[in-house]
């Protein structure tokens, strides 16, 4: 519904401010963090699709030995675009989909702390994504892998100026996205909600965005100095005037590893959410997990240099970032014992939700064993650079944080849209999907130790037939998949037509995003909860009898909305806002006058996005302006 | 005024003791210490000071660092939360790039 | 959208708060360029070093970067005193110290550019480009911050009683002044020792 647009009391100022929630311009404009996560959401699935026909031609192109369906080149295309597009474009913007829409509804608030910038992160986002796919017209994609080693990547075979600006947008937009979680995890909890009560989600929230804070501005360095070598002559990287090429790779994956917890403790924070509903128990060792994270985030930034053993960083390094790894191993082992004990004695259902969320636990776990192995020197020697670093990053990626996003999707789904989604097509998604995946990366364990070498165009004849039985394997994995995805499609778009109605608690579930309208109104809450507990909601409709069975609370406030109260009057949501939007066109000129050493461009995307920072500043707020103590927002 | 209870509402509410607020004058005298540090500093260039010049430089830095950081961004008279932000990130800092240099300086073999 | 201060959980402003999340960041933002200088301090490619450095003229602009703190916390304290007048006379004199710093420095890479020194010529004049550039473009955005606060502060946009938006770019323009004590003693002052200045 419009909020009412009062003019200001200020001087007047003409500017555009849209108010309707109808309409493409509402949605560009949008601020509501509910819409900008849905974007999130729909956006990751087309570059899944991107991300998933590039690896359908590398698949392809290495079912047999020897064949040459693509070329060197365009498979060089392929498997950095792949990386690129799967780390960058889905996973981590997976994360934020579901970081933006439930965060505001599990700490009990109406939006996060500020929702413009909000905005702008998706919009950065898109359009970072836009600006690297047009790099595969504008003279071919980066080819030099996702890490992008120089020197060889700020040579122009490379076409890496375009990751080296592309990433930097992208990075932008998670450290905006990062500054906005932590204000809003410490600033606007309900009353009540202390830290030790919020659920795992939230933990694993603001324990993502200490990393994107700290992690991000790293890799902005690493791509500036790699953009310059590349574009405009610097000496960052070039052995020939002195330079190292080891610190590209220091900086990168300074960035690098942590950048993997931020891929995985999302999904971790999903199943925390997922597992104790369907159990029907609450988490086992809350406080466990909630530290075992942050653990895993700390120790998390001590362990770079384990991407780099065979680099000449020599032994005393090795061996203490051999030791530092394995530790990190101990905090990540609580959760899965937690998790596996969070079911045991529970009266479990196993819904899709559920089953995905055990697929997190059992296959991220596999990945764990062999991300051990690798910390061990000598073994890491054998196995760098060969196909057994990838069975385990897509087992930690794809069997671990995947698994739990797919997990989450099934589970808030109906808060979302208010209807189900079909459980027996969920099912098929499911064992299909766990097929597919064990069945394309199960046997790259083996044909990595069977020396299959990484970023290899040609499947060499002379590893062996094994080895190329591997190979066909994980091809036709992939073709398993392939039709895997199309039954979630499937079921994701007939629920949206025509799914059951969910109510607004399907699940029974403990946390208060559940307490809310269905879909939820635009200002979430008509009242904000009071916060008395951990699993707030739960409390609400459960008291628990002599024999810690629950029951049902028949008043326990458990229901938030009240379609007679109307108190939507009084509760003011930011009105909609194109400054972000239009602030972030910018970012083209500048970035591709970067790409191109072109001033004009350059000056150009500059002079834009200041004009729109401006805009931003001075564009009205609805009613009245917000710095006013006495005209301040919501009446709750 | 008129607008000090304004002006001291929201900064009460704050939650830090915003109660003392460096005068003009308190300023500028922090403002000459700072001066005379970096003519300390500069000192350097003209006169030798041997071995103390490295330790000396760096304990100069330190002080007047966290003279800014105390006086002028406020952090002495603000919620320690700020304060440990701003020293969380230097030290990360301090301690992620020392590391990194490490691995340069110890024993790199070919 | 910021909310009243009243009704956050940690009882603090948004925007202060989010300021100082984005300023710890910068820590390691700064710190990458300064490693890459300290790695590349003798890299010079058979080109110029840190000889090439004139102390006295990059002292007097430190100098200056340093008293514009000053102007600048004396800017908030007047907006808090709901002395706008005397809030912009500080805001600009702050951005002005701002530009005379930008213009020594301006100054001072064209004379090393003259004397050899440029991006292009060694590992070491790529880094001391890079750090001292970067910060010198973040002094540029805070000038620009400053010439938007005052012209807002002229338009009404910017009033009594507001002046957390003056200290959040207080809180910036000082954090900017903080990295140049750590460049001027780590990038020109130390390695100066070495070649017996």
């Amino acid at each position: 519904m419009a909020m009412t647009t009062t003019p200001t009391t200020e001087a007047p100022t003409p500017r555009f401010r849209p108010s309707s929630r109808e309409g493409i311009l509402s949605w560009i404009g949008t601020t509501d963090h509910k819409r900008i996560g849905i974007m999130y959401f729909w956006t990751v699935l087309v570059f899944f699709a991107f991300g998933g026909t590039q690896s359908g031609l590398i698949r392809a192109q290495l079912a047999q030995a020897e064949q040459s369906l693509i070329t060197a080149e365009i498979y060089n295309q392929m498997f950095t675009m792949h990386g690129i597009t799967m780390v960058f474009l889905v996973v981590m913007p997976f994360a934020a989909a579901f970081f933006n829409y439930l965060l505001p509804l599990m700490i009990g608030a109406r939006d996060v702390a500020f929702p413009r910038l909000n905005a702008f992160s998706y919009w950065f986002y898109l359009f970072g994504g836009i600006f690297l796919y047009s790099s595969f017209l504008l003279g071919g994609a980066p080819n030099g892998s996702w890490v992008g080693y120089a020197p060889l990547s700020a040579n122009a075979v490379s076409n890496m100026a375009f990751y080296a600006v592309g990433l930097q947008i992208l990075g932008v937009s998670s450290l905006a996205s990062a500054i906005n979680f932590i204000t809003t995890i410490l600033n606007m909890r309900a009353p009540g909600m202390t830290f030790m009560r919020m659920p795992i989600m939230v933990w694993m929230t603001l324990v993502t965005s200490f990393l994107l804070l700290f992690a991000v501005p790293i890799i902005a360095v690493a791509l500036f100095m790699l953009q310059f070598d590349a574009v405009f002559g610097a000496q960052f990287f070039q052995p020939a005037s002195g330079g190292d090429p080891l610190l590209y790779q220091h900086l990168f994956w300074l960035f690098g590893h942590p950048e993997v917890y931020i891929m995985i403790l999302p999904a971790m924070g999903i199943v925390s959410e997922v597992m104790p509903v369907f159990s029907r128990k609450p988490l086992f060792g809350y406080a466990a997990m909630a530290f075992a994270g942050a653990a895993i985030g700390f120790i998390g930034f001590g362990v770079w240099a384990h991407h780099m053993f065979t680099s000449a960083i020599g032994p005393v390094p090795r061996a203490a970032f051999s030791v530092a790894t394995m530790f990190i191993a101990v905090p990540t082992g609580i959760k899965i014992f937690n998790w596996v004990f969070t079911m045991w004695g529970g009266k479990v259902r196993f819904t899709t939700a559920m089953l995905f969320s055990v697929g997190f636990v059992s296959m991220f776990t596999i990945g764990g064993l062999s991300g051990v192995m690798h910390a061990v020197v000598p073994h890491n020697a054998q196995q760098h650079d060969t196909y057994f670093v990838v069975a385990h990053f897509h087992y930690v990626l794809f069997g671990g944080a995947l698994f739990g996003f797919i997990s989450g999707v099934y589970y808030w789904f109906p808060k979302v849209t208010g209807k189900l989604m079909d459980e027996k097509l969920g099912k098929l998604h499911f064992w299909t999907w766990l097929l597919g995946f064990n069945l394309t990366f199960g046997p790259m364990h083996l044909s990595g130790l069977l020396g299959q070498p990484r970023r290899t165009a040609v499947l060499p004849e002379e590893l062996g037939g094994t080895v190329e039985l591997y190979n066909l394997l994980s091809s036709l994995g992939f073709v398993v998949l392939f039709g895997s995805a199309l039954v979630f499609l499937y079921n994701l778009i007939r629920s949206l037509r025509r799914g059951e109605a969910s109510g607004d608690d399907p699940w029974d579930a403990r946390t208060i995003e559940w307490m809310t309208a269905t879909p939820p109104k635009p200002h979430n809450f008509d009242v904000i909860p009071t916060v008395t507990a951990r699993d707030e909601f739960w409390h609400r409709k459960y008291a628990e009898d002599e024999h810690h069975v629950p029951v049902p609370v028949p008043a326990g406030a458990a229901v938030d909305h009240d379609e007679h109260a109307g108190h939507d009057e009084h509760i003011h949501m930011p009105d909609a806002s194109v400054w972000p939007f239009i602030q972030t066109m910018g970012a083209l000129p500048l970035g591709y006058g970067l790409v191109y050493a072109n001033w004009w461009l350059i000056g150009a995307g500059v002079v834009w996005m200041v004009a729109g920072f401006f805009g931003w500043i001075i564009e009205p707020l609805a009613e009245g302006d917000d710095d006013e103590p006495a005209t301040a927002l919501a009446a709750h | 005024m008129a607008d000090t209870t304004q002006a001291n509402a929201p900064a009460e509410a704050e939650g830090g003791a915003h109660g003392h607020h460096p005068t003009q004058q308190e300023y500028i005298r922090i403002a000459v210490v700072l001066a005379i540090l970096t003519a300390l500093e500069v000192s350097t260039y003209y006169f030798e000071f041997g071995r103390a010049a490295l330790p000396l430089l760096i304990v100069l830095m330190a002080i007047k660092f966290v003279m800014v950081a105390g006086f002028f961004m406020h952090l002495r008279f603000d919620t320690k939360l700020f304060g440990r932000f701003l020293y969380t990130g230097l030290a990360w800092a301090v301690v992620l790039y020392t590391l990194t240099l490490l691995v340069f300086v110890v024993d790199a073999n070919q | 959208m910021s909310v009243a201060t009243h009704e956050t959980s940690m009882g603090l402003d948004h925007r202060k708060l989010a300021m100082w999340i984005f300023l710890a960041s910068e820590f390691l933002f700064f710190g990458a360029f300064v490693s890459a200088y300290l790695l590349y301090l003798d890299t010079t490619n058979r080109g110029p070093g840190v000889e090439i450095f004139d102390i006295p003229f990059t002292s007097v602009s430190s100098f200056v970067l340093l008293m514009s703190s000053l102007t600048m916390v004396l800017a908030h304290n007047s907006h808090v005193r709901g002395d706008m007048r005397g809030m912009r006379l500080w805001i600009l004199a702050t951005a002005g110290q701002g530009m005379v710093f930008l213009g020594g420095q301006v100054y001072e890479f064209t004379v090393f550019y003259r004397e050899g020194l440029n991006i292009t010529q060694s590992p070491f004049a790529s880094s001391f480009f890079f750090l001292t550039g970067f910060h010198g473009a973040h002094v540029f955005i805070g000038v620009l911050l400053l010439l938007g606060l005052y012209s807002l502060s002229l338009t009404g946009k910017v009033k009594v009683g507001q002046d957390v938006k003056t200290e959040m770019i207080g809180l910036y323009w000082h954090f900017v002044d903080i990295i140049w004590v750590i460049i001027f003693t780590v990038v020109y002052l130390i390695p100066e020792l070495r070649v017996g200045g």
